[in-house]
């Protein structure tokens, strides 16, 4: 009698199963790759950062103006100046920002004015930073005569943050439910009492989350200040903002270029400071997203 | 009547607003064209001394020095050097980890991946160059002895992270809006999950990709910070990475913090160099936003 055998499965088949298997796996095993050697950059640098400068900041760097020794200079007029420039930067960029916002979602119809201010939004939003340094120094310093001053470096930087403000600021008004606008204009609203009174109330926390994410950019930033004018050697407090500056970013800069390693210390120590500052700003934009978040679930 | 006084200067009030509101969203429209003619008024002044062909053609770039040569060439060779070196890295780093994230990791890997990445762009870039300069450098040194202290290899790797997070998070977008349809259709017709992925969500997502890459080449090329720490100030004409170069907006940085006069001949040249770096971004952005416009197109049919 003849055994019946199960037929033997067809060996190609199995030889591609075990190619396919080897390729996913091969593929997994490279974005896994990609991935830990990204995390290890990153572990990298905030490593090599704070091994270098966690030691240097003390009350003594955080008070002291810049100095030809190492041992004596500090980072107080950079972090003045850039506590200085990024609320004079807010003071500008916001109300445009915020305005623009307003009018593309709430008045604009659908023309070509209207697309051709989202193309430009989109455009300027991926210019380098140093080309906005350079339209600061020709608009700014020489044509409305500010100077190298703060108030230069702030409206360049304003300039720069728009679009990042504009979006986050509609994204923020395209949040609110029509509901409330609908009702407020069934009661007799102007539009603009519409946005004013309603809208506007209930879009400000996620203005505000992305505007402190643009400024937490700005600050970072020292391309387009030091095409301005900003200082790398600033031995006094601005007073006014038609004084002249310098940064945090700018200042680690210039010690960085230096060649004595108790300067790249110090620049350690100052974009330690930074990053802290940077830390700061994105705290309170998170915290202020997750109380927005909660508003509407009410 | 009151009421009728009151209700017209509300509409006053209300068309106030409204030109108020125009004013601003005209600023954007205005900052262009504001970019356009600083650049280009100063632009002007220059090639009015230097011909563009002198400019375009010339091999070296000395308009410090006492013999003045006004080649553009070294530093376009340089921001392209650096900006290639960082590409060939970060292209396929980062499309493997946006394919990774958007098809194949779960949820709570995603939500813990994601924020890393978005920390690597958010750091400054003078930390970049900071980083590049004192570590990367003297590493690479260890296995390259001829490596000298600026190049364009050590700026090159660590802009490749600068740039990873925006590719990464671009195509992650793109192949995330690939419509569902595409993926069960090719599952439908017995495709595996990786076949499914490489030949058919990749490539429907393909232009969105390549917008993403183009973008991240246009950030790469605007670079300052980074490549004016660890890349050297000496304009250099050559393809060797281990040598000094210098990028275009190198130069600008070394000529703003220098103490050329204004209005003379080396004050324009920044400006004869930006209206250059500007015209080679607006044309790496104008296509990379064409092309992910495209993409939109194509699948809104499938939406």
């Amino acid at each position: 009698m003849e055994v019946v055998t199960a037929p033997k499965v067809e060996p190609e088949a199995v030889r591609r199963r075990r190619r396919e298997v080897l390729m996913e796996w091969l593929f997994l095993v490279s974005a896994w790759v990609a991935l830990l050697l990204t995390i290890s950059v990153l572990l990298a640098i905030l490593g090599k950062l704070f091994a270098d400068g966690l030691t240097r900041i003390n009350w003594q760097f955080l008070t002291s103006f810049p100095s030809r020794r190492p041992e004596e200079a500090g980072i107080f007029s950079a972090w003045v100046g850039t506590l200085y420039v990024m609320f004079l930067t807010a003071a500008v960029a916001l109300p445009l920002g915020i305005g623009a916002a307003i009018y593309l979602e709430e008045f604009a119809s659908r023309n070509w004015f209207t697309r051709l201010v989202e193309l430009n939004i989109n455009n300027l939003a991926g210019i380098p930073a140093i080309i906005y340094g350079l339209l600061g120094l020709q608009v700014f310093v020489r044509w409305f005569r500010m100077g190298e001053s703060v108030l230069a470096g702030a409206c360049t930087l304003a300039i720069m943050s728009l679009p990042v403000i504009i979006v986050a600021s509609r994204e923020a008004l395209r949040a609110v439910p029509v509901s409330i606008r609908e009702a407020a204009l069934a009661l007799g609203a102007t539009r603009w009492q519409t946005v004013r009174d309603h809208v506007l109330p209930l879009a400000i926390p996620g203005i505000l989350t992305g505007t402190i994410l643009a400024l937490s950019r700005a600050i970072g930033e020292a391309a387009p200040l030091v095409t301005i004018g900003a200082l790398t050697f600033v031995a006094f407090l601005p007073k006014s903002p038609l004084d002249p500056f310098t940064v945090l970013p700018i200042q680690a800069y210039n010690w960085v270029s230096r060649p004595q390693p108790e300067f790249h210390r110090n620049a350690a120590a100052a974009l330690i400071v930074l990053l802290a500052l940077l830390l700061l700003m994105n705290s309170i934009a998170i915290y202020l997203r997750n109380r927005y978040q909660q508003r509407w679930r009410i | 009547m009151k009421a009728s006084r009151a209700a017209r200067w509300a509409h006053w009030q209300e068309r106030l607003i409204l030109v108020l509101l125009f004013a601003s969203a005209s600023v954007s429209v205005v900052t262009t064209l504001a970019i356009a003619i600083s650049l280009g008024v100063e632009a002007i002044g220059f090639f009015r001394e230097v011909p563009l062909i002198r400019f375009l053609t010339e091999r070296e770039w000395t308009p410090l020095f006492a013999i003045k040569k006004f080649g553009i060439l070294p530093l376009v060779c340089g921001t392209f050097l650096i900006a290639g070196i960082a590409m060939v890295l970060a292209v396929p780093m980062g499309v493997l980890i946006a394919t990774y994230l958007a098809e194949y990791a779960s949820e709570r890997t995603r939500r813990l991946l994601k924020p890393v990445i978005e920390v690597l762009a958010g750091i400054p870039s003078v930390l970049y160059g900071y980083f590049a300069l004192l570590f990367v450098t003297p590493l690479l040194q260890k296995f390259i002895p001829s490596l000298s202290g600026f190049n364009a290899l050590s700026p090159g790797i660590v802009l490749a992270f600068m740039v990873l997070p925006t590719i990464a998070s671009l195509s992650e977008d793109i192949i995330y809006a690939v419509p569902q349809s595409i993926r069960e259709a090719s599952l439908a017709l017995g495709a595996t999950k990786l076949q499914t992925t490489f030949r058919a969500v990749l490539p429907a997502a393909g232009s969105g990709i390549i917008a993403a890459c183009l973008l991240g080449f246009s950030r790469a090329i605007g670079e300052t910070m980074l490549v004016t720490i660890a890349a050297g100030q000496i304009p250099n004409l050559t393809l060797n990475p281990l040598e000094p170069v210098e990028t275009m907006t190198a130069y600008i940085v070394q000529v703003s913090l220098g103490d050329v006069p204004h209005g003379s001949l080396e004050y324009r040249t920044i400006f004869a160099v930006g209206l250059t770096l500007f015209l080679i971004t607006l044309i790496f952005n104008l296509f990379g936003l064409f092309l992910r416009e495209r993409f939109i197109r194509t699948f809104q049919r499938f939406a």
